[in-house]
């Protein structure tokens, strides 16, 4: 069984890399310390298996598995149980190990991860239908430029034109709110007023009709604001 | 206080003192970092950055065996993500412990 550790934490990633080589048909074949690397590789290569961290600044291990369109099974891998009733509503995930793990435990779970089946076509979020890719190809200047879509934080409708900003660069596009909309998964971004979409992730906070993400503040229509509040893990 | 051990290291290792050494190199070198990092937060009154350290930092804690500072870090982390800092100094005892502990291995 070929698998791959995603865990930002090196010691994690040590731990399990050890768990593993006393288990004789797992075979670890990569570690990576994001989920971004992970989705790279996984575009070019297929795995068995994943341990996955849930907790990881930027790109949580609920997101990764949201962009994956056939998730392999997930056994994940964290410090914090509260997770747990989140965690099985993923058919691909097979198991949840709370940090530290031991040998027993971690057995327990690849046995559970070797009798598992499941049709990979039901292990997305049962509420929402992701596109399962991560780039964004746009159209500039003639040239076809992509953007890696889980840097995108804001969108903006600007009379014909669209600005996109990403983690390290903004762009101006000639399209339209509705087209790039259609283009981002559900599981990542909003519209929260009709000239904004957002990456929720990327929230930093919410005051009355305002989001403030990164250093923009974005206004919430009162339209918006229900579905807005849904997907706020709030306390 | 609540001292460090390496019960969980070494039955992880089941006797392999190379692991055990290299685990250990590996927890010497990340621990100093996180905790910096967590301190920088913490100054800089970024609670929920502090938290998610604390979270991070709470693995290590762990694997070192020590249950008690593991729910002092637990509760720690929710008062970050309400903003709170009680409990502060109950985790900056714990991080001068292992501190301590991993200059002395």
């Amino acid at each position: 069984m070929n698998c791959i550790i995603i865990d930002d934490e090196l010691t994690a990633r040590t731990i399990i890399n050890k768990l593993s080589s006393n288990v004789p048909d797992i075979n670890v074949v990569e570690e990576f310390p994001n989920a971004i690397q992970a989705i790279k590789y996984l575009n070019q290569n297929t795995v068995d298996l994943i341990f996955l961290d849930i907790h990881m600044p930027d790109f949580t291990g609920f997101d990764f598995i949201q962009t994956l369109k056939n998730p392999p099974k997930i056994i994940l891998t964290t410090s914090d149980a509260n997770f747990a009733i989140q965690a099985f509503e993923y058919d691909c995930i097979v198991d949840y190990l709370v940090k530290p793990i031991t040998q027993e435990r971690f057995n327990k779970a690849l046995d559970k991860a070797k009798s598992a089946t499941f049709t990979s076509k039901a292990t997305t979020n049962p509420t929402e239908e992701d596109s399962g890719v991560n780039d964004l190809y746009v159209n500039i200047d003639r040239r076809l430029i992509k953007i890696d879509i889980p840097s995108i934080y804001l969108v903006e409708a600007k009379g014909d034109y669209i600005h996109i900003k990403t983690e390290t660069k903004n762009y101006t596009v000639h399209s339209t709110l509705k087209k790039i909309h259609d283009k981002l998964p559900d599981s990542l971004f909003l519209k929260i007023h009709r000239s904004y979409i957002i990456n929720v992730d990327k929230i930093i906070d919410i005051e009355d009709n305002s989001v403030l993400i990164k250093k923009d503040v974005i206004p919430v229509s009162r339209s918006n604001r229900p579905e807005l509040m849904k997907r706020l893990n709030l306390l | 206080m609540e001292q460090p051990n390496l019960s969980y290291i070494n039955t992880l290792s089941g006797g392999n003192k190379e692991f055990e050494a290299q685990l250990l190199d590996v927890v010497k070198n990340e621990f100093p970092t996180e905790k910096e990092t967590y301190y920088k937060n913490l100054n800089n009154k970024n609670y929920k950055l502090a938290a998610e350290n604390v979270h991070k930092l709470k693995h290590k804690i762990s694997i070192l065996g020590l249950s008690k500072s593991y729910d002092i870090a637990i509760n720690y982390e929710n008062n970050l993500l309400d903003n709170n800092t009680d409990l502060k100094e109950e985790f900056d005892n714990i991080l001068t412990v292992i501190t301590n502990y991993l200059n002395k291995l």
